[in-house]
């Protein structure tokens, strides 16, 4: 039996599912970013309370004070998808695969003044702690958080902070010759060094937050926009005066990490703020008792870095937040 | 307790990577067995089964990393040690 | 700079680069409480004293896990692409096939998505580095399988019904609470509960199931898009498999007080995972219109003898087989027939078509099922054909009366009598409930105060509860059937009833240019 297909016959019946037709404004073809992330998340008609939390449902919108008429607003302005996540990470870990590379092969980070080394030993090493708690936070407001479009977001900053950590790690095997020493020492340092303690408390308390949206505040809106500013590009910048240029290679990862989230953050953050001023107020006053703490917490690290410099930097890196956290309707 | 005889298998998909990884597994493996499926080969073995690096690059000429195994894996069945050279599913008893 | 050899640092292997990498990250923390940062892992009576003898089977980094699942990836979605291009859709091996796409988006692909977030919670709650990471990767992938699987049948929402409303009618249309339930049952347990029931239960000895036979099925049916996204998942899988018997050595070895909670965990998940994959008995045995292996050798292969293996590994711990195994064993020639015939009945009010099976199609169910087959289905397949044949096709409109605990209508016969319809009853507090099994009814009476909050579909209607909002059940010319289907965002006459004669179907022989005739004759 011959079977011929006439094209005209083969037009769709539907060109998306119903509930991407409802959000884009009509029956039309859908990116892979929008059929793979809205509405993922049960909504209703649940089971059983949970063991670990029998007030609320499994996934319930009382886990936060912040309130949406609409969680899935919550949208990525990178349009990450899973495959478009690991297919953009997988590029950007190439480029540093190689500087790590080539950094081993010659041994550069060995060639480093000593005084160098140990500066970059005390103060980079220990923050691999702070990228396990930023990990930990992310993959609590993705087991918590509401609506598949801002856990989806979350989940891959929880492996993205994985990742860093595992970058600052390297980066301690390639000053100790892979001996694991300087980690065993950036760890002591993170327990019982008086610079690291109040950074420690504070992200000790970021881990017992309950509100997952006060956390992505404290975490990546705050604690995130004035460490990593004031540590990687900066620590670079002034190690390249001290020939050590070698540095920004390694910190590559981190730099391009930041400007990416950063546009995930701010536009989580404006939606949220936008869309009450009860949410407003709340994230306002969530940022502004982070800033203080974290800047509280942050003087010590900046003076480990930057000695006298260290007090001058932070309050720069605070200025340009302001600025940042100003666009998105913030007094911080 | 079940008294069937205890066996591992893996499942691999079927295309030119896996060619070389199931005849290493054939070569390294002389009492397993090779089931093809319509797009996957099923290798079962009684008791233990081992994924040798060498073998494998030995077959293609080429060096292989071992962690590229998962890329066309679909399935396996046994307890994983795993190192730079080999791959071993076993069960203890 | 100039070039020096310097002394080479110390090679590390794949296991020390790991540890060192990865496993120093947690600290004890002292300004807060452990039980303040992990505040669930205790109330379950599992005891953990030593996080740090956790193995890590596969040890992926981060900069691996992107360059190998991006690698996949690129693949996967090459495939997709050409797929649609092609109008791949149209090369399956018939249009029933497409039913069997409706019932993963509406029933796996959820159930993907529950995997995600449990894992994300175990990623957060377990105290040790080692088995947080192996669960946030887990949690990740589970994501990426959410998303591929849409993706993929994207292309087949475009041409078939059933699928476009999947999310909607994933929290509502009856037959879906038995996947939902069973996924929000382990999420609401306890993290090692969490843990055995998805990790080791449902992924370890289930799994295989689903995704061996039914994608290596869906090759054979010429859907190389489904196999493509079936495969590359399931190599996660192994990853995950592999997760699953770590943890549940580690438990056991951790503490012997660990192995009799372990043991009920097995018997409930192994039982709960059993009830739930009947729905894939049947897409074995009855939807597949070119089939690979059925249900019961699937069950053999899968469960008898690998499900054996394994528990005899497992015996070294005190762990024995799951309660009840042998029932399942008994029922491997009854499974999907009762389960098939349940769907044909209520074909009416599922999104997804069902049919009687063509004598070609019953040629091969007598051949794998020769001692139940002839004997106890056949007449009532062959009766429901006469029927239909008299424009009489036979639909079920009443409300099945459903299990308690797996939810699923109560059709399944007798451990040792097939003509028998197994049914428990329990009181409790007054009420009564009702079970499909002994393996049901044991899970309600060891958690009764759970089981008796059951979103029980069909009573869930009866007391009003399935209308949109401001539907006045008693306002005259009321339909409920009508307001149902609103409620399920479900389209009579589109989605429901019988292959034959649905929309699919005409559609399907506009596109192959089939004349109804020559399509009798095809199939």
């Amino acid at each position: 039996m011959s079977v011929e297909i006439k094209t005209a016959n083969l037009d769709p019946v539907r060109n998306t599912f119903g509930n991407v037709a409802r959000r884009i404004g009509g029956d039309k073809t859908a990116s892979r970013y929008q059929e793979g992330s809205f509405d993922l998340q049960p909504v209703t008609n649940f089971h059983y309370r949970p063991l670990w939390d029998p007030e609320r449902e499994l996934y319930d919108k009382r886990r936060t004070a912040i309130t949406m008429a609409d969680w899935d607003a919550l949208r990525d302005p990178r349009q990450f998808y899973y495959g478009s996540y690991v297919m953009h990470r997988s590029r950007l870990q190439d480029a540093s695969e190689k500087n790590y590379e080539l950094v081993e092969k010659h041994g550069l980070l060995k060639r480093l003044p000593k005084g160098l080394t140990r500066r970059l030993k005390a103060a980079l090493l220990p923050l691999r702690h702070v990228e396990w708690a930023a990990n930990n936070n992310n993959c609590y407001m993705t087991a918590y958080g509401y609506g598949s479009a801002i856990t989806q977001g979350t989940m891959y900053n929880t492996m993205d902070r994985l990742a860093i950590a595992q970058y600052l790690s390297r980066i301690g095997l390639l000053l100790d010759d892979n001996t694991g020493e300087s980690l065993e020492a950036a760890k002591e340092a993170w327990m019982s060094d008086p610079a690291w303690q109040p950074l420690r408390r504070l992200v000790e308390n970021s881990m017992v937050t309950k509100d997952w949206f006060e956390l992505f505040v404290t975490q990546n809106l705050v604690l995130d926009s004035l460490l990593h500013p004031l540590v990687y590009r900066r620590f670079a910048d002034e190690l390249s005066d001290e020939g050590a240029a070698v540095m920004a290679m390694l910190t590559e990862f981190m730099d391009a990490w930041f400007n990416d989230s950063s546009r995930w953050v701010d536009a989580t953050i404006k939606v949220a703020a936008a869309e009450s001023d009860q949410n407003k107020h709340l994230i306002n006053a969530w940022a502004r008792t982070a800033v203080a703490n974290v800047l509280d917490a942050l003087l010590p690290v900046a003076r480990l870095m930057y000695f006298e410099d260290g007090k001058k930097a932070l309050d720069e890196v605070y200025a340009a937040f302001q600025a940042r956290a100003a666009k998105l309707g913030l007094t911080v | 307790m079940s008294n069937v005889q205890s066996t591992v298998f893996v499942a691999l998909q079927t295309n030119d990577e896996t060619r070389p990884i199931v005849e290493a597994i054939e070569r390294d493996n002389p009492r397993a067995t090779v089931t093809r499926m319509p797009a996957m080969v099923k290798i079962d073995a009684p008791n233990r089964l081992v994924v040798r690096r060498e073998t494998v690059e030995d077959i293609t000429g080429m060096e292989w990393d071992l962690q590229a195994f998962q890329i066309n894996l679909i399935s396996l069945s046994g307890n994983v040690e795993e190192n730079d050279e080999e791959l071993v599913l076993h069960w203890n008893r | 700079m100039e070039k020096t050899t310097a002394t080479p640092p110390k090679k590390l292997g794949l296991k020390e680069k790991y540890a060192l990498m990865t496993r120093g990250l947690g600290w004890e923390p002292t300004y807060r409480g452990a039980d303040e940062l992990y505040d669930q892992i205790k109330f379950e009576g599992i005891k953990i004293h030593d996080w740090s003898k956790w193995e890590d089977p596969f040890r992926l980094t981060m900069e691996s896990y992107w360059k190998y699942q991006a690698e996949k990836e690129r693949k996967l979605y090459a495939i997709i692409d050409a797929f649609e291009q092609n109008n791949g859709h149209l090369n399956v091996s018939d249009g029933r096939y497409v039913n069997t796409l409706k019932l993963f988006l509406t029933g796996i692909t959820p159930a993907e998505y529950g995997a995600h977030r449990l894992f994300a919670m175990l990623g957060r709650q377990f105290p040790g580095v080692g088995a947080a990471i192996a669960c946030q990767m887990q949690a990740i992938d589970e994501l990426r399988h959410v998303q591929t699987q849409v993706h993929t049948i994207s292309q087949y929402n475009k041409f078939f019904s059933g699928m476009s409303e999947w999310r909607h009618m994933t929290d509502r249309v009856w037959y879906m609470s038995v996947p939902k339930s069973f996924f929000e049952d382990a999420m609401t347990a306890g993290p090692f509960e969490q843990m055995i029931a998805i990790s080791f239960s449902l992924e370890y000895l289930l799994t295989n199931l689903v995704f061996m036979p039914f994608m290596s099925a869906a090759a054979y049916n010429g859907d190389m898009a489904t196999v493509t996204f079936g495969f590359s998942s399931q190599s996660d899988e192994a990853r995950h498999m592999t997760l699953g018997l770590e943890c549940i050595k580690f438990v056991l070895e951790q503490d012997p007080a660990n192995v009799p909670i372990v043991q009920r965990y097995l018997d409930k998940w192994f039982w709960r995972g059993y009830r739930l994959l009947s729905l894939v008995s049947m897409m074995l045995d009855y939807m597949l219109p070119k089939k690979v292996m059925s249900w019961k050798e699937a069950w053999e292969i899968y469960f008898v003898q690998n499900g054996g293996s394994l528990f005899n590994d497992l015996s070294r711990y005190g762990i024995r087989m799951p309660k009840y195994w042998e029932q399942t064993v008994a029922s491997a020639d009854r499974l999907s027939h009762e389960t098939w015939n349940t769907f044909y009945n209520f074909a009416g009010a599922a999104a997804f078509h069902s049919w009687a099976p063509s004598d070609e199609d019953m040629a091969w169910l007598s051949e794998k099922y020769p001692d139940t087959f002839d004997q106890h289905y056949r007449p009532r397949f062959e009766w429901y054909r006469e029927q239909e044949a008299q424009g009489k096709r036979f639909y079920n409109n009443s409300l099945p009366m459903l299990c308690q605990t797996c939810q699923i209508p109560l059709n399944a016969s007798e451990p040792d009598d097939p003509t028998k319809t197994a049914y428990r009853e329990v009181e409790h507090e007054g009420n009564k409930y009702h079970f499909c099994s002994d393996g049901c009814r044991d899970i309600f009476c060891h958690e009764p105060e759970k089981y008796v909050q059951a979103w029980l579909p069909a009573n869930q209607v009866l007391q009003g509860n399935c209308f949109e909002p401001g539907v006045d059940p008693e306002a005259p010319g009321f339909d409920a059937a009508a307001e149902l289907f609103k409620y399920y965002r479900l389209t009579p006459g589109q989605d429901n009833g019988d292959y034959r004669g649905s929309k699919d179907e005409a559609n399907w022989l506009k596109w192959k240019g089939l004349a109804p005739a020559d399509a009798a004759e095809a199939a």
